[in-house]
């Protein structure tokens, strides 16, 4: 159920990509289906009662884990995954972004079916 | 005068300290605690970033430059390679080898503290300097752009 | 009910991207996209992953600048125009196609809440080994930290040639050189 709330959130966002005309409405559906990714990839690894991956002090003594961590402890590699891709999905939003304040110069428009004169 | 009213100055040249510190923490500690080079670099630049919502653009390119913005940038990626280079002429001939932890701390329980985990913590800077360093230039680029300069100016 | 506040979080987000999506006024739109960054990362923060909530609100703080900048002072903020009824309706029904398959997909999924790559704690899959042995091998607590600069520091290496080249495109796309060049070159 949560996951197929999940991917109703990526239909969204593919939604707001297909249909609508105006060029930042385009920019945040992907925005919408970057959010709908990370979360999908987190509940992944979700352990039910699960702890955050990091060790605490009274879980380690000489070189081993305790095993009430190693048993409750959620899964660290999507988290890792995922951290990477938020940051790379911010520098690609300045890259859209740029390119929006681009073609808003030239044509004065947000409006994709209105810029026509596809040049240089 | 550039920039908002005097509160905001006010109340921003006190905070923008505390922003700036909290990032460095993030940063230093983001092998024990939860964070690391990401969060810590985007920290960075969000306190550049208050600086230049609260005074103005050119108060900012006074205090961090846009050419020194993109040379470090340029290091944090560099010193980034450079670590992983030195794992691979030190030992191992592996890409990443975390040669401080493998060859001198291995065994010795130093877990916990603030100077362990080898490498980890330096490739945390080289990661914080580039990202906060990458962000604060488009920001700034951002907010350096005015629509229509570009096409009257031209002589 | 089981993980309620999943549910009650999740439908925040959605309908605040619904609002985004469908709203005229391109300012209020942004906002839209802001609440739902921001529930995103407390859902985050409730799935156990502290460091992606702390990156996610960070992100968002800025995410937020940058869009403002683009919708604020610019004259038509506010969309209008008709929209084509039958490409809607084409778009919505292919859409429709997609969730109804998609959703078969999921039951193949293991249940949420017992992930199968460390389910048995047998440490023979790689997260079960960087959990068990990560502070061993990397001496790093945090091990997320370790996996992203340790075992899979080759990711990490990846993610910063990609963020280098989008930010050095937005650079050459906004400077102020590039337009004249064009247009008075040759």
């Amino acid at each position: 159920m949560l996951y197929s709330m999940c991917f109703l959130l990526f239909i969204i966002g593919l939604y707001c990509v297909l249909v609508k005309k105006n060029m930042v409405k385009i920019v945040l559906g992907i925005v919408i289906m970057e959010y709908a990714v990370n979360l999908f990839l987190i509940m992944l690894g979700y352990r039910l009662g699960g702890i955050a991956p990091i060790i605490g002090q009274n879980d380690y003594a000489s070189g081993v884990v305790d095993a009430s961590f190693t048993q409750a402890s959620v899964d660290p590699l999507p988290q890792a995954m995922v951290l990477t891709a938020i940051v790379i999905s911010l520098g690609s939003l300045a890259l859209m972004i740029s390119i929006c304040i681009r073609t808003y110069e030239r044509y004065g428009t947000f409006d994709i079916t209105q810029i026509r004169r596809l040049k240089g | 005068m550039k920039g908002m009213t005097i509160i905001v100055k006010t109340i921003s040249s006190w905070v923008k300290m505390l922003v700036f510190l909290f990032g460095i923490y993030i940063i230093l500690f983001g092998h024990i605690t939860p964070g690391g080079g990401f969060a810590g670099g985007v920290i960075l630049a969000c306190s550049y970033v208050l600086i230049m919502l609260a005074f103005g653009r050119d108060y900012t390119e006074e205090n961090l430059s846009l050419k020194l913005a993109s040379k470090l940038d340029c290091t944090g990626a560099l010193l980034f390679i450079a670590i992983a280079l030195t794992g691979f002429l030190y030992g191992g001939f592996s890409f990443f080898y975390n040669f401080i932890q493998q060859e001198y701390f291995a065994g010795k329980d130093t877990a916990f503290k603030l100077v362990s985990a080898g490498t980890i913590p330096l490739s945390n800077i080289a990661i914080g300097l580039k990202v906060g360093a990458s962000l604060f230039l488009v920001l700034l680029m951002l907010s350096a752009f005015r629509p229509g300069d570009s096409s009257e100016k031209e002589s | 009910m089981e993980h309620l506040e999943f549910y009650i979080l999740l439908l925040f987000v959605i309908i605040g991207s619904l609002v985004a999506v469908e709203t005229k006024n391109l300012l209020s739109a942004v906002i839209c996209i802001g609440a739902a960054g921001f529930g995103g990362s407390l859902m985050f923060l409730f799935l156990k992953a502290p460091d992606i909530a702390i990156t996610q609100i960070v992100v968002e703080v800025l995410a937020l600048v940058i869009l403002i900048r683009v919708t604020i002072s610019r004259d038509k903020t506010f969309i209008s125009g008709d929209w084509e009824l039958i490409g809607v309706i084409f778009s919505v029904g292919f859409l429709l196609i997609i969730f109804l398959a998609g959703t078969k997909v999921f039951d193949a999924l293991p249940e949420f809440g017992s992930p199968s790559f460390i389910a048995n704690n047998q440490g023979d899959t790689a997260s079960q080994h960087y959990i068990q042995e990560g502070i061993n091998e990397t001496g790093a607590a945090n091990i997320v930290t370790s996996v992203i600069l340790d075992y899979r520091a080759y990711d990490t290496l990846g993610e910063a040639t990609v963020l280098f080249t989008s930010i050095l495109g937005a650079v050459v796309i906004l400077r102020k050189q590039s337009r004249n060049r064009l247009e008075t070159g040759p």
